[in-house]
């Protein structure tokens, strides 16, 4: 298939593998532990696990799956807030597909649909207000989630709501940042990264400038990353020589989508509806200073947090859970007390088993239930 | 019957109504003597019976899909199908069908007719009879516009033993054909993504593409037709009844470039989707090349190819070879298979 096959090329791959292993080589001689490198974005992980690029490495090199998996970093009070939302009998409750298992205290959006409330799947935000075009009477929400790449959908619908005279459409905005969340791994005192991949999709939209900071003052290199088999592979090779040469930078692997500067139409939309809100609570990872974003006064009326009681509890993650630790790759998924028993894919206890793209789910489901495997 | 345009609650009361209903639409529209003796069951001659196997086969299944009618079939080719393909990969040769209908008031019965007449077709098709049925009618929102239950009995030839936990070390694996085309056909059909492309369904009878290989390999080990959970799931059944380990190569499993193109947009796996004419066989070795050959002669098989073998590997595990120079192991679904966010 055009467009997709070249991105697979087993040739290609099998080139890239002997580069890297060769220069994991060099660099293993002067280094008393594996080379850990971060990819960010679940997107990624997902990539890594579908095509078991982990084994194609050399133990010389680490990677860290990292907190962008905006499913999975849903806290349980978001989701309680949503199926409160979804309960109310006036409420279309839209929903991207994979939201609907994400557990809350009670339950998740999956269960509510089944105890009766309107809950539905859509594909975009856009068919989100088609619903509310076509059902006038009722209140359609969306559940607005992601990172910067599913925010300028979001924004560019609620503008086009607000255009429309919409007034039966709001959005329940639960955005969240790259770079925040970017530092707050880097801050974290047990943290050993010594590079990043960083989210192709995500820079497509906020460009390359808002990493500098990580090469700059962190002396972390990054290679901005796109998301078939190759890119990864290409990516790592790309560091790889960051490391061996001494080079420490911002490198652009997926430039086919990523421009430099972003995009500029999408900044400003998500600039017009959006503000950044003063911290916001991530499940395993805690409350992170500006790393999600709340819709400006001037959208009130688009707003399901002001239109409706939300109350936002704080519901800690269970005591067992290591997922912050997995997450700054302290540890490995098999390494966490619970991974496995009872945590698993069927019945998650923390963050990281909840989507496919998380890491312990990715490691459980692909069987990396141990150390050998 | 007064020809009404819609199916009422009368339609399901027992009285005349229903009677009528019954009469010109389904002892009409399925026509076979059985059906048309207005008995409360089909009686069969177990000395007939048996002419054809010494084990009697038996299976059920219900029919709920939405829409109705999609590209390349429909709820009712589905519902004599899929039962037909379920006694098939027992070995068996299908026999009879029931059919229960479960209506929402307000279908056109036009639809119903439609449906009937689709099940009649697919039914001679596969040789088989629908023999019994029964009808009901449930209240607006009590069913999504029409549920079909179809239960299926044929006769196992002797000698036949096929079964999930057959498969040993050194078997192939093989499957009739491109994987996946009915689950993305109903995810297109819904026209919530509007693509420009059609896909339609493989939804096809399995029992005379069944009867070609068992001719030539009669020591068939397993069989199953690759349904929801699709391929994954048919493969992780047969590496844990058989307590062996597969091993499959991704580049050799077909897919069409127009569901690898929905699933790459959508983040679904071809490998977890839902098939109705494809099938998923373990077969000695040594058979291997003239059970290929002869199902690729078949209809039904034109595109079968070996995917992967039977190997010692570790019990219930089965290991996908991503054809990108790494493993990873092939799960079951946990639950319903859910687009990705981004």
């Amino acid at each position: 298939m055009k467009f997709v096959d070249e991105f697979r090329d087993t040739e290609k791959a099998r080139t890239l593998q002997k580069e890297i292993h060769a220069i994991v080589g060099r660099l293993a001689r002067g280094r008393s532990r594996p080379l850990q490198v971060m990819e960010f974005c679940g997107g990624h992980t997902h990539t890594i696990f579908r095509y078991g690029i982990e084994q194609m490495l050399p133990d010389g090199i680490e990677m860290v799956h990292g907190p962008g998996c905006p499913v999975c970093v849903l806290p349980m009070g978001r989701v309680d807030d949503c199926v409160a939302l979804a309960e109310r009998p006036e409420v279309i409750f839209t929903t991207f597909g994979d939201a609907m298992r994400v557990p809350g205290s009670k339950k998740s959006l999956l269960q509510a649909k089944a105890d009766g409330a309107d809950v539905r799947m859509v594909y975009s935000p856009l068919d989100a207000l088609a619903l509310a075009r076509a059902h006038p009477e009722r209140e359609v929400i969306f559940f607005g989630l992601g990172f910067e790449t599913t925010m300028p959908s979001t924004a560019l619908t609620v503008l086009q709501a607000r255009r429309e005279g919409i007034g039966n459409f709001s959005l329940f905005c639960n955005h969240i940042t790259t770079v925040p969340t970017i530092k707050a791994v880097l801050d974290s005192p047990d943290m050993a990264i010594d590079g990043f991949l960083a989210p192709g999709h995500v820079s497509m939209v906020i460009g390359e400038a808002p990493f500098q900071f990580i090469a700059r003052d962190y002396r972390k290199p990054l290679v901005i990353t796109g998301f078939e088999p190759l890119d990864i592979l290409q990516s790592l090779w790309m560091l790889l020589r960051q490391f061996d040469e001494g080079h420490c930078e911002v490198e652009n692997q997926y430039r086919r989508i990523v421009p430099p500067r972003g995009n500029a139409q999408a900044l400003a939309a998500i600039d017009e509806v959006f503000e950044i809100r003063e911290f916001f609570e991530w499940r395993g990872l805690g409350s992170i200073d500006h790393s999600g974003v709340k819709m400006r006064e001037a959208f009130a009326d688009y707003d399901a947090e002001r239109k409706f009681t939300v109350r936002n509890p704080k519901i800690a993650d269970p005591k067992s859970c290591q997922c912050g630790e997995v997450v700054k790759g302290v540890i490995k998924p098999w390494d966490c007390k619970i991974f496995g028993n009872p945590c698993t894919p069927e019945n998650p206890m923390g963050a990281l088993m909840v989507s496919s793209e998380g890491a312990c789910a990715a490691y459980f489901n692909h069987g990396y239930g141990r150390r050998s495997a | 019957m007064s020809r009404e345009n819609t199916i009422t609650l009368a339609h399901g009361a027992g009285g005349k109504a229903m009677r009528d209903l019954i009469d010109q639409v389904f002892v009409e529209g399925f026509g076979s003597p059985e059906l048309a003796a207005l008995e409360d069951q089909a009686r069969f001659d177990l000395a007939a019976l048996a002419a054809n196997g010494d084990r009697l086969a038996m299976t059920t299944d219900s029919y709920v899909v939405d829409p109705l009618f999609f590209p390349g079939g429909d709820i009712g080719k589905l519902a004599v199908t899929g039962t037909v393909n379920d006694l098939a990969v027992g070995g068996a040769r299908p026999l009879y069908l029931s059919c229960g209908m479960i209506i929402e008031e307000g279908l056109p019965v036009a639809t119903l007719e439609r449906v009937v007449a689709s099940m009649k077709a697919t039914a001679d098709d596969a040789g088989v009879r629908i023999v019994t049925g029964d009808t009901k009618v449930v209240h607006k929102g009590a069913a999504d516009k029409l549920f079909i239950n179809t239960a299926g009995v044929g006769v196992i030839p002797a000698g036949i033993d096929i079964q999930a936990g057959n498969a040993r070390p050194g078997d192939v694996v093989i499957v009739n054909g491109f994987i996946g085309d009915h689950g993305a056909a109903i995810v297109d059909a819904r026209g919530e993504l509007a693509l420009e492309t059609t896909i339609e369904t493989d939804c096809q009878p399995l029992h005379g593409l069944v009867a070609t290989m068992l001719d030539t390999c009669p020591g068939l080990r397993c069989l199953r037709d690759a349904t929801r959970g699709g391929l994954a799931s048919v493969l992780n059944e047969f590496a844990a009844a058989s307590g062996v380990g597969i091993r499959i190569e991704h580049n050799a499993i077909p897919v069409r470039d127009e569901v690898r193109g929905i699933c790459e947009i959508l983040g679904l796996d071809p490998l977890h989707l839902a098939n109705e004419g494809k099938l998923v066989a373990v077969v000695p070795a040594a058979d291997a090349d003239t059970v290929l050959a002869a199902m690729q002669a078949h209809p039904a098989g034109r595109h079968s190819t070996a995917i992967g073998q039977v190997e010692t590997g570790q019990p219930g595990r089965v290991v996908l070879a991503t054809g990108f120079g790494g493993d990873r192991v092939l799960d079951m679904l946990v639950g319903e298979q859910l687009p990705r966010i981004c």
